[in-house]
């Protein structure tokens, strides 16, 4: 293979992507950080100048990478897997709390993240393990490995370094699982505990305008019953199942309505009834067609009902304070502008002042003058909406969308499994990332300090993301090459 | 791929909705960050006639503290021992400072108000030592000076606003000062000037970080208008030292304009006391006094006209024909009938004579013959017909009206009685010129304000027309100021000369000057609740009046007594601008008269 074939066949277009992406947000760090006695965007005393820096060994460091072959790293995939292990469990010992988080160590007079680059050492291992080629899902045992190769760091990140936006970015690798063929079941599964664990706890204390309950209960059984109808209909087509169980549900409440007259019921009981009405169906059903899949249903549907009695038990007992102070906040259950609530109102503010045209580069009042926290790194996204406006803010949210959507082409041409999964974690990953920052900032999300990528002022993000995009480049390089 | 766009579109809307739909956010930032310094204009200053300066700014100075740099090292006892307060009252205003339900912009990064309305001499101590105190500053603002310590009522007072005038007047906020009564307040609109500001960019801390824009949306502040009054402050000063020790008024008008050249009511006070921060204590002393200093009895307070009335009867009555030039009465002295004559003087009396003597009896008669020259008609409408005449001519003189269109506070109406009151008390048959004698006279049901009786004095001075009192002279020239009682000239010139006659040998006659020419009337008003009221009215030179005043002292008896000498010596000051007489100067200010209020 020549160095001609790699530099033919490097994806130029991601490249001219990522540099306008790191430049624009190396000028809005520039803006973030500006204060009234100015300096120059390279004076490295400065955080812009620091963030050229960084880009510039990104830049290095990436270049190199495209220079290394494509198996190198499929070799020491589970070695580099290990010791990162061994360098995220480290950590603490070496780290200072910062902000409560004990995931940053001190090198000099530099800070480094070990959680950033675990995201890409998880990627590689994971396409290693699922790349081999005899690696199917056929069952769940078959996901267990990979389970296990991401939730390892993953957790030491979230309880070890108490880290927990750095660890949530690994469920970005669920979408790669569910593009190579983990149940689309286990995702709406998810989804629908997500909601069920949301609507517990917003309405888990509004009582209900009658009888006895609460608001959030009913609502949680509406998904579960929506949840079951949906698998009656869509996968069992079992049209007349799902008119008796719509007709047992609505009688129970008939009934439960009716006799509230005289005296005061408790719909939650009335809920349950009728859901245990269901179950047993469920169960003749199993028995007496021999559907065993239903008894997946009806797992299902206890499973769920178990959760929500332990979400409101998690949510009280486990959680952190300032962690479901910012879930309460979000949820609407509490205001406080000054308090949790004030970086969002603060970033909401600075984006919504920015108008359609923005306030010009460096005329921003609200980030100039520091009334948005981390302006320069989570919440960097408000620089942009208050300085450069809605086109600015829209088009760098659909650069990252053209970004995006050409990673995922890249995903899909790879010819070898090895590539394709490691793409996909890419794009997964960055996906995840604009999703999670993006949405906080427009408080639409709960709080979640991860950053923008190639955007927000950090070394370590920076260097990961880029050596992440750059072994994916050099994958994409290879895959013509590789089977001459 | 189609969750990609649809995340990304879901947040290209929301940006929409904030940035392009939403308005609340870009003013929720402004208040953030940009900090509208206000730049408070000078208050217009005020001048008499002759361009005395009356009121100016003088200024005042605040403490102001800034937290966050207090926090090395200040030495609380000494800063409290350079203001004179002690350290629980220190404690205090720290506390009020930091309470933001009352101080909404707290910052402990920015200056906060810690003393207001201090002197110069207040803080001169502290300003010698201010740099041991880290975070102390001394700020400049204005308040009002008097160069006299006269003329209280008219030029009225500043103060700070109160929540009625922020909610009326979306100018002010809280803390600014405004005029609070008298032509301060009449005035607010040019006097207060307009407001400038200085947007100044802060940080999230409250830290002043220069100004937005390079200043290119600040604002200058304009001074407020000059006013320059009819006022003689000479004349006010000698009226209120005349008034000294009683209770009453002295009003003096330019005729021929209208304009006041003195307005004073006893008792008042130095408009200097309500300057500063004794201003709330010393003004809940004024409203608590039992001789209600704050009533401008020049404008607000009543009385009947007594004997003054006698001249307006003099011209209604010759002008309605009730009685000619020549018409005589017989007078029977104390003797008389209904009504008493309360002088000694031949029988019977002309129409000039009546006037010099003060002769009840012949106006009774002038009045009675008035009203019944056409007789009563069918259910007494002709002589109620008359009664009505009657009533709009002496209307005619400003009486039993407030003045529009002018410049004074609080106004009176007085009251000149109605036909129907009459009706309602005696039936419309039940009443005849008899039953209503009193007005004839000037007493009963007529009530008047000391104003009304000066810009009496100054129709008859100008022989038939009054321009409206006022004080601004941008006034004097506007036409809806001047009124025509439509009266012949010739019954004026009569009774100018049986006022003439009253100052050389009738009533007035101890208090004349020949030289001046004067012309007055006086009269003594009969008070239910103690001595008589004494009454003055004057004018003079009689041919070319320059100065009409009126008089009135509660509870002093005779107005020959006690107020025709005020009058005298007001028209002496202002045609000689000397007083001569110094004997009748000295009885007058050193004569003390008790306000039944103190007698018990």
């Amino acid at each position: 293979m020549t160095r001609n074939s790699i530099i033919s066949g490097i994806d130029w277009w991601t490249i001219a992507l990522f540099l306008v992406i790191a430049l624009f947000g190396w000028l809005n760090v520039y803006g973030a950080s500006y204060t009234f006695d100015q300096t120059s965007p390279f004076d490295l005393s400065n955080r812009a100048g620091k963030q050229f820096l960084w880009f510039g060994i990104a830049c290095v460091l990436g270049l190199a990478v495209l220079f290394i072959e494509g198996r190198t790293h499929e070799v020491i995939a589970y070695l580099l897997y290990a010791f990162w292990i061994v360098v995220l469990l480290i950590t603490p010992f070496l780290a200072h709390d910062t902000k409560g988080s004990m995931s940053w160590i001190d090198l000099g007079p530099l800070k480094f993240q070990p959680a950033e680059l675990a995201k890409m050492i998880t990627a590689l291992a994971l396409a290693k393990y699922m790349g081999r080629f005899d690696y199917r899902v056929r069952s769940w045992r078959d996901l267990v490995v990979p389970f296990v190769l991401l939730a390892l760091p993953a957790g030491i990140i979230m309880i070890w370094q108490s880290e927990t936006g750095s660890a949530l970015v690994f469920a970005s690798f669920l979408i790669m699982f569910y593009r190579f063929g983990m149940s689309g079941y286990v995702l709406t599964g998810g989804l629908s505990f997500a909601l069920l664990f949301i609507l517990s706890i917003r309405f888990g204390e509004v009582p209900l305008p009658w009888g006895s309950g609460s608001v959030g209960v009913l609502l949680c059984y509406l998904v579960l019953l929506a949840v079951i109808v949906g698998f009656m209909l869509l996968h069992e087509r079992d049209l007349k199942s799902t008119l008796i169980l719509c007709c047992v549900v609505i009688l129970a409440y008939a009934a439960g309505l009716i006799v509230n007259i005289w005296w005061t019921v408790n719909f939650n009981l009335v809920s349950l009834i009728a859901l245990v009405l269901i179950l047993l169906y469920f169960t003749g059903v199993v028995l007496y067609r021999r559907r065993f899949i239903m008894l997946l249903v009806t797992g299902y549907t206890v499973l769920a009902l178990l959760f929500c009695e332990a979400c409101t038990i998690v949510f009280n007992k486990v959680l952190q304070p300032h962690q479901r102070t910012r879930i309460e906040v979000l949820l609407g259950l509490k205001d406080d502008p000054a308090g949790a609530g004030y970086n969002v109102n603060q970033s909401l503010i600075a984006i919504g002042s920015g108008q359609f045209t923005g306030k010009g580069f460096l005329k921003g009042t609200q980030t100039k003058l520091r009334f948005v926290p981390e302006q320069d790194t989570d919440f960097i996204f408000c620089t942009v909406g208050e300085e450069w406006g809605f086109l600015g803010s829209a088009g760098l949210l659909i650069v990252y969308l053209i970004f995006i959507l050409r990673l995922i082409y890249i995903a899909e041409r790879q010819r070898d499994n090895y590539s394709r999964i490691y793409a996909y974690c890419v794009a997964g990953i960055f996906f995840f990332h604009l999703t999670i920052n993006v949405g906080m900032v427009l408080g639409l999300l709960p709080v979640i300090g991860i950053p923008l990528p190639f955007f927000s002022y950090g070394g370590s993000s920076m260097i990961s993301f880029t050596l992440l995009l750059a072994i994916l480049l050099r994958l994409d390089a290879e895959r013509l090459s590789k089977w001459q | 791929m189609g969750s990609v766009v649809l995340v990304v579109l879901v947040f290209i809307s929301r940006l929409f909705w904030l940035q392009v739909i939403d308005q609340s956010q870009k003013a929720k930032a402004d208040s953030n960050a940009l900090l509208r310094q206000v730049i408070y204009p000078s208050r217009g200053l005020i001048y008499d006639r002759n361009g005395e300066l009356l009121v100016f700014n003088q200024p005042i100075y605040e403490v102001t503290l800034i937290f966050q740099e207090m926090r090395h090292g200040f030495d609380t006892i000494a800063f409290c021992q350079c203001l004179g307060i002690d350290s629980l009252e220190f404690e205090q205003r720290i506390s009020a400072i930091r309470d933001r339900k009352r101080n909404r912009g707290f910052s402990t990064y920015t200056p906060q108000i810690f003393m207001a309305q201090l002197s110069k001499q207040d803080v001169a101590s502290l300003r010698e030592v201010s740099y041991k105190f880290p975070g102390v500053g001394i700020r400049k603002r204005t308040l009002r000076g008097y160069t006299y310590p006269y003329a209280a009522h008219i030029l009225g007072s500043v103060g700070e606003v109160s929540q009625a005038d922020i909610d009326r007047d979306k100018y002010y906020q809280a803390g600014d000062y405004s005029g609070r009564d008298g032509l301060e307040r009449t005035y607010e609109q040019r006097l207060r000037g307009e407001k400038g500001v200085e947007v100044i960019m802060r940080d999230s801390r409250g830290r002043i970080q220069g100004s937005y824009h390079d200043g290119a949306e600040d604002v200058d502040a304009i001074t407020g208008t000059d006013l320059h009054l009819s006022l003689d402050i000479r004349l006010q000063q000698l009226a209120e030292e005349c008034l000294h020790g009683k209770v009453g008024s002295v009003v003096a008008l330019e005729p021929a304009t209208g304009e006041i050249l003195a307005l004073a009511s006893s008792p008042t006070w130095n408009p200097e006391i309500l300057v500063g921060k004794q201003r709330s204590t010393q003004y809940n002393i004024l409203l608590n006094d039992p001789t209600k200093p704050l009533f401008n009895r020049a404008t607000q307070a009543t009385y009947p006209p007594g004997s003054t009335f006698k001249t307006i009867q003099s011209v209604v009555c010759l002008q309605e024909g009730g009685i000619t030039p020549r018409t005589t009465y017989p007078c029977s002295g104390p003797g008389s009938s209904p009504i008493k004559c309360t002088h000694h003087h031949g029988s019977p009396v002309s129409l000039l004579n009546a006037i010099e003597q003060s002769c009840n009896p012949y106006f009774w008669c002038a009045f009675r013959d008035m009203l019944q020259k056409e007789g009563y008609g069918d259910n007494n409408a002709v002589f109620r017909k008359r009664f009505n005449l009657w009533r709009d001519d002496v209307m005619k003189f400003g009486l039993g009206q407030r003045f529009e269109n002018t410049d004074l506070g609080e106004q009176s109406a007085g009251k000149i009685p109605l036909e129907r009151e009459f009706n309602r008390t005696y039936g419309e048959k039940g009443w005849k010129a008899i039953t209503i004698r009193s007005l004839s006279i000037g007493q009963g049901e007529i009530l008047v304000t000391p104003l009304q009786l000066a810009n009496q004095a100054a129709t008859l001075a100008n022989r038939g027309y009054y321009i409206t009192p006022h004080l601004n002279t941008e006034l004097t020239n506007s036409p809806e100021l001047r009124h025509e009682t439509d009266m012949d000239s010739t019954w004026f010139n009569l009774v100018a000369q049986g006022m003439h006659q009253v100052m050389t040998a009738g009533t007035g006659r101890w208090y004349n000057i020949d030289s001046l020419q004067m012309c007055g009337k006086t009269g003594t008003v009969q008070n239910p609740h103690g001595k008589d009221h004494a009454i003055f009215i004057g004018f003079a030179p009689m041919d070319a009046p320059k100065i009409a005043v009126a008089v009135v002292v509660e509870n002093a008896g005779f107005g020959a007594t006690w107020a025709a000498p005020v009058a005298s010596l007001m028209i002496e000051q202002y045609l000689t601008d000397t007083i001569r007489r110094k004997h009748i100067y000295n009885k007058m200010v050193n004569a003390v008269l008790e306000h039944p209020s103190e007698q018990q």
